[in-house]
């Protein structure tokens, strides 16, 4: 343990560091609390990309097409691949992967509470890939620029692969729109019940929000949270517009002053609410996460015997050689 | 730290095509090499992104630490006469 005048002192230099935009990679001295921070952000983030791969398996086996079927598949593979990387990035602070997964499935860690919300139907699948991943994106694009290297590195990996996603998700809405007024409705419908939790994605306000300031100082977050949710409104808007859905925001207007959207008051009674386990599905989801990992464990444990067997068998032969 | 054995961390090198070197592009859990190529394969090159991969178990690789980068690389940093433009010559000298 240093002195405090001694921590004082790294962590000056630090900052200094992370003002230069240089980049801290993970040998590297780091305050404590910017390790706990990032293992904390960076393990939420890779149950999300875990846990977010459940609602939509809900509908691989209904897709209405081959082509809808391959591409959602594939959608649903890259966000476990999301995982992988996230999972790894907190690995290289010191976090061990046991560990990160027990937190997840005790119920101590949290994930996006947008995944606690049911697909009722196909068209929860286009509005999950158009406003979620629409959403993700807009979240994930700055922290490609974070100050920790490996996240940084992962966020690259990650954003590159993201863009399919929400085309695929807004080519379905758009399909959806321009077919039957039955297919119509059920694109609105999704919508409206997508909107608002999309929104919340984005987190507590920043009045709100007790780690903005220091996030931002360490350059671990690059904009707020209003930031960021005003840009996704202001973009997605249009997009709603041209394929003829509305959002289900009676204050919705474009600002001509502002040269920005104005929206409505989020409900964060409701937020607060999923994010403490009473969503719609909060317990479904950690039930099958927790279910998924019991039932894979004789998988895992089959797998290191067979390791070990095959490397006594290679001892053993070389053993034979010497002989 | 859970006392349960678990797969051993494997860091993984990929070559995105022939006369590129391989690069480092992240790490992940695998039972034994032969599964860290195959998990590889799933996790890193998913849209053609390589042609060849490498895989070595994180606890192989020895490290420089970051306390040592002075002493290792500080001693490049005063000599400049390993670089070209340290050499004055007249304009009029071409092709070199
Ligand atoms: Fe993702
Ligand atoms: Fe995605």
């Amino acid at each position: 343990m240093k002195a405090p005048a001694d921590y004082a002192h790294l962590e000056d230099q630090f900052q200094a560091r992370i003002d230069a935009e240089e980049k801290i990679e993970p040998k590297d001295w780091m305050p404590d609390k910017y390790r706990k921070t990032l293992i904390r952000q960076i393990s939420q983030h890779a149950h999300s990309e875990i846990v977010g791969m459940l609602p939509e398996g809900n509908w691989v086996t209904r897709a209405p097409s081959l082509r809808r079927k391959v591409a959602l598949l594939a959608k649903v593979q890259d966000e476990a691949g999301h995982g992988l990387y996230l999972y790894g990035a907190a690995e290289t602070l010191g976090a061990e992967r046991d560990d990160l997964l027990d937190e997840l499935h005790t119920g101590n860690a949290k994930y996006s509470s947008i995944f606690n919300y049911p697909t009722l139907s196909w068209a929860d699948i286009g509005a999950i890939g158009w406003l979620v991943d629409g959403a993700a994106i807009m979240n994930q694009v700055p922290l490609c620029r974070c100050s920790y290297g490996p996240y940084a590195r992962a966020m690259v990996r990650v954003c590159k692969e993201e863009s399919f996603h929400q085309r695929q998700g807004y080519e379905i809405m758009l399909t959806l729109a321009r077919g039957t007024e039955a297919q119509k409705k059920m694109a609105q419908d999704a919508l409206n019940r997508w909107w608002w939790p999309s929104l919340m994605m984005f987190g507590p306000n920043d009045a709100e929000s007790k780690h903005t300031a220091q996030s931002m100082a360490w350059k671990i977050k690059r904009f707020t949270n209003d930031e960021l949710r005003q840009r996704f409104v202001d973009i997605t808007a249009p997009q709603a517009e041209f394929i003829g859905l509305t959002i289900p925001d009676e204050h919705l207007k474009y600002n001509e002053e502002t040269g920005h959207y104005d929206f409505g008051p989020i409900n964060w009674d409701e937020f607060w609410q999923v994010v403490s386990g009473e969503g719609p599905c909060n317990r479904q989801r950690l039930k099958a996460r927790r279910r998924a990992h019991e039932e894979g464990q004789w998988v895992r444990d089959a797998a290191l015997a067979h390791a070990e067997k095959r490397r006594q068998r290679q001892a053993a032969k070389k053993d034979q050689k010497v002989a | 730290m859970s006392e349960k054995k678990n797969w051993p961390l494997w860091e993984i090198f990929i070559r995105s095509k022939n006369g590129l070197n391989h690069k480092h592009v992240g790490s992940l859990h695998a039972a034994d090499a032969e599964m860290a190529i195959e998990n590889a394969r799933d996790v890193y090159t998913r849209r053609m992104e390589g042609i060849s991969i490498w895989v070595v178990e994180s606890e192989h690789i020895t490290a420089s630490s970051p306390n040592q980068s002075e002493s290792l690389f500080d001693p490049a940093n005063d000599k400049v006469y390993r670089h070209p433009t340290f050499y004055n010559l007249p304009d009029e000298v071409k092709h070199m």
